[in-house]
């Protein structure tokens, strides 16, 4: 186990070092540092010396790949390409282009996004999970039947109509709850509520859908017939013989996600105003700020190569015929 | 007023879009193995409505995309309306008088008066603040309380046109089940009427008729009163929200087609030929598939706004900026999502090529070529066709939150994420401006869910695993 560990850790680094290469080409091929530092400065009327001082100070004033002029290894990390991206790989994120500490920003903001992320996750996976039993086990009815169409329907309707909906009705309709912003502590249950409520519903139809087709195709299995025929109730056969041999299918598409669960999401995070690396992301991408963008790519692909491996281990966890080797 | 053809980059890309489906129902009509799938989807009640209405939408969205460059001489009104970018489309000709019935600001929808109060000046000479009657809403009525009246007739006679045309249709399909079946007429119209055709008739026409509905309400409506309200700068929000159709359909087929080759063509070669080349697609899809895909959109865009910013030159109107940024967003959400099609292509290839025709075909020396493109391509096309029509809809459902995230479309062209991401605004507003919205949900949700339907439809014909029970 220990060893395959250690070898996906290897295998994963070659395809960092990708992700790594079309980062720096997406910022830095289309996009000399000059026209990010007249994007940063404004386009019109940008002195050539003011240019040249933001290059400096924010450390845009080296060469691309190669530095002429430096001596042996200098030559390769005087560059941009070492200094922006190699040094990603130690999490050394440098200052954003507004002059923070990134690693010290991103360090402070993931745990908002836990707060959210999390509980919307195990919650809406429960959830998801019992309603698709439902309808497995009144497989066939009128009740599954509509059940489906309310799940392609609810699947129908943008996550943005989920939120203004329910931050339409939960906070300025019946003044439940606060429509956004955060708190310390456990102040923040309050401002939570409502972005995991609206969280789990945008995610119950294309979830419960899912689960249901999953539960079907093993419904159909000599097991559960020999389970049936052995006299146990349908409830037993679903939870205890289905579940389990579901459970596969179900890890590939839950466990990746857990490590993303991180990086919260853009969109819930900047309509709630919670302070998280998806707002991070997001107050970014306004200010054209590219340092703090091409270093949440960079962890987003790390955590996700992270949930890959996460995967691989969960099976044998649920599936003792996986062997990992 | 003289008009010339003018052709975008995306205009020409949903003209070659649809060239390429009339081909290819061509081809399938010629092939069993396609055939038989897509009668199977062509005779299921719910697939066929939502066919209808996703015609409807594709209908307007092609109106929409063939432009022309208009030069005006005289017509002081229409020109004004219209400098902004001086080109419109079919679409925008057609709808004419609702496009250029702009008011000051917001009117609630079918309203006669304004939204806000203004300051009048009364005949009397004392200024009152009230409800100032709108420039176009409800302008040819006299009296504001008609306007309900006014507008149920219309409703009505709307009811009855699209009956009447109805009527007729369903005279015609009774007249060829009797023709057809060689029965009497009573038989045909019970048949009709139970739903007891192969081909789902009765759904059929019932879609029709409210589609024809809507549209003559549109028709008798439209012109007179702003049938889903106006907006900020009184813009009508039925005109934008057809406009938007556009926008919407381009995303969600654009980017397939752009990523369809190359997930096509990687796919098979790494499947095919295995080694090295397996080696170094596996490579390929791997790394661009671990970065998130909304992080890269946002890092594409981003960039892109820069360069554009620093080279304004390249772009001469704001309409033509705006087709560029599109298209770039259909070919970078492409980029993000072709992993998944490569991956199931590769997986089929690998299995196809042990397959005894294809073995058999390379022992009689057929070229590889020709033995992938005559023997494997068409045995993958099921998993192209699921997943051309199973993406659509998450594609239209992910333009509204990438234009809101502000790594969308322009922020100049019509499009429902645009409309929502005003909205958020306008819901903060007392009293409500709620139609902005309304109109973008009720436009997305019906587009969207006709998608997913007839996409169920399409993955339960093709879909081999599901075909077999």
């Amino acid at each position: 186990m220990i060893a395959y560990i250690i070898r996906r850790f290897f295998y994963a680094i070659p395809i960092l070092i990708g992700v790594n290469v079309i980062t720096f080409a997406l910022f830095f091929v289309l996009n000399s540092p000059d026209d990010m530092a007249r994007a940063q400065l404004g386009v019109k009327r940008v002195t050539n010396e003011a240019i040249a001082s933001w290059k400096a100070d924010y450390g845009y004033d080296q060469p691309l790949l190669i530095n002429t002029q430096a001596k042996g290894l200098a030559k390769l990390t005087n560059t941009i390409f070492y200094n922006k991206s190699i040094r990603l790989f130690v999490f050394d994120f440098g200052r954003s282009d507004a002059g923070r500490d990134i690693g010290y920003d991103i360090s402070q903001r993931m745990w908002p996004s836990l707060a959210i992320a999390l509980p919307i996750f195990i919650i809406g996976i429960l959830i998801n999970i019992t309603f698709a039993m439902l309808l497995a086990f009144f497989r066939g009815t009128y009740l599954d039947v509509w059940g489906v169409v309310l799940c392609v329907v609810m699947m129908s309707i943008s996550g943005l109509f989920y939120i203004i909906g329910g931050q339409f009705l939960l906070s300025k309709f019946l003044h439940l709850v606060p429509i956004s912003g955060y708190d310390d502590g456990l102040n923040a249950i309050k401002f939570l509520i409502l972005p995991v409520i609206v969280g789990i519903i945008g995610g119950i139809g294309s979830g419960t859908r899912l689960y249901r087709t999953l539960y079907l195709e093993e419904i159909h299995r000599d097991y559960v017939r020999t389970a049936r025929a052995k006299g146990l109730s349908e409830f037993r056969v679903l939870f205890g013989h289905v579940l389990k041999n579901a459970m596969i299918p179900i890890l590939t598409g839950v466990v990746v996600v857990i490590p993303l669960l991180f990086i919260g999401s853009l969109v819930m995070e900047s309509f709630f105003g919670i302070p998280g690396l998806g707002s991070y992301t997001i107050d970014a991408i306004n200010a054209q700020d590219f340092a703090v963008v091409r270093a949440m790519v960079f962890l987003g692909s790390v955590l996700y190569i992270v949930g890959l491996m996460l995967t691989d281990i969960s099976y044998t966890l649920v599936d003792p015929r996986v062997r990992l080797s | 007023m003289s008009y010339q053809l003018e052709i975008f980059t995306t205009d020409a890309l949903v003209l070659l879009l649809l060239a390429g489906i009339v081909g290819f129902i061509f081809y399938a009509r010629k092939h069993e193995h396609l055939k038989t799938p897509w009668r199977q989807v062509l005779r299921r009640p719910m697939a066929m409505s939502a066919l209808i209405v996703l015609l409807v939408y594709s209908a307007i969205g092609i109106l929409d995309s063939i432009h022309l460059r208009v030069a005006y001489d005289g017509n002081a009104r229409e020109a004004q309306v219209s400098q902004t970018t001086g080109i419109v489309s079919v679409l925008d000709i057609m709808l004419t008088s609702i496009r250029t019935n702009t008011e000051k600001t917001y009117s609630a929808p079918l309203a006669v008066q304004a939204f806000t109060k203004e300051t009048i000046e009364q005949a009397s000479g004392i200024a009152q603040r009230e409800y100032p009657r709108l420039q176009y809403g409800g302008a040819h009525l006299s009296d504001v309380d008609a306007a309900t009246w006014d507008i149920l007739q219309r409703m009505v006679m709307a009811f009855v046109l699209a009956s009447i045309a109805m009527s007729l249709t369903t005279g015609f399909i009774i007249i060829f089940i009797t023709k057809r079946n060689g029965e009497s007429i009573t038989r045909a119209w019970t048949r009709f009427r139970k739903g007891e055709e192969e081909v789902p008739w009765r759904s059929m026409s019932v879609t029709l008729f409210v589609l024809l509905f809507l549209a003559l309400c549109i028709v008798l409506i439209g012109s007179y009163y702003h049938i889903l309200g106006t907006d900020q700068v009184g813009n009508d929000v039925l005109y934008k929200s057809l406009k938007s159709v556009r926008t919407g359909l381009l995303i969600g087929t654009l980017t397939t087609l752009v990523m369809l080759p190359f997930a096509i063509m990687l796919g098979m070669a790494a499947g095919y030929y295995r080694g090295w080349v397996d080696d170094v697609v596996q490579y390929l899809y791997t790394t661009l598939s671990s970065i998130p895909g909304v992080l890269l959109i946002a890092a594409a865009i981003l960039s892109l706004q820069v360069y554009m910013a620093n080279h304004p030159e390249m772009f001469d109107t704001i309409t033509a900026r705006s087709d560029t940024r599109l298209l770039a967003l259909c070919i970078i959400l492409g980029i993000s999502s072709w992993t998944g099609l490569c991956r199931l292509i590769r997986g089929e290839t690998l299995k196809l090529r042990e397959a005894d025709y294809v073995q058999a075909s390379v022992a009689l020396g057929v070229r590889q070529m020709q033995t992938m493109l005559r023997h494997i391509l068409p045995n993958l096309m099921h998993l192209v066709i699921i997943s051309i029509v199973l993406d659509f809809s998450g594609l239209v459902l992910a333009e509204a939150v990438l234009s809101y995230i502000g790594v969308g479309v322009d922020p100049t062209m019509d499009s429902w994420g645009n409309m929502i991401n005003s909205a958020r605004l306008e819901m903060a507003r007392e009293p409500v401006v709620w139609w902005s919205l309304g109109a973008a949900f009720l436009f997305m949700f019906g587009l969207v869910l006709s998608a997913n339907l007839f996409s169920d439809a399409v993955r339960d014909a093709f879909d081999p695993r599901l075909r077999k029970r």
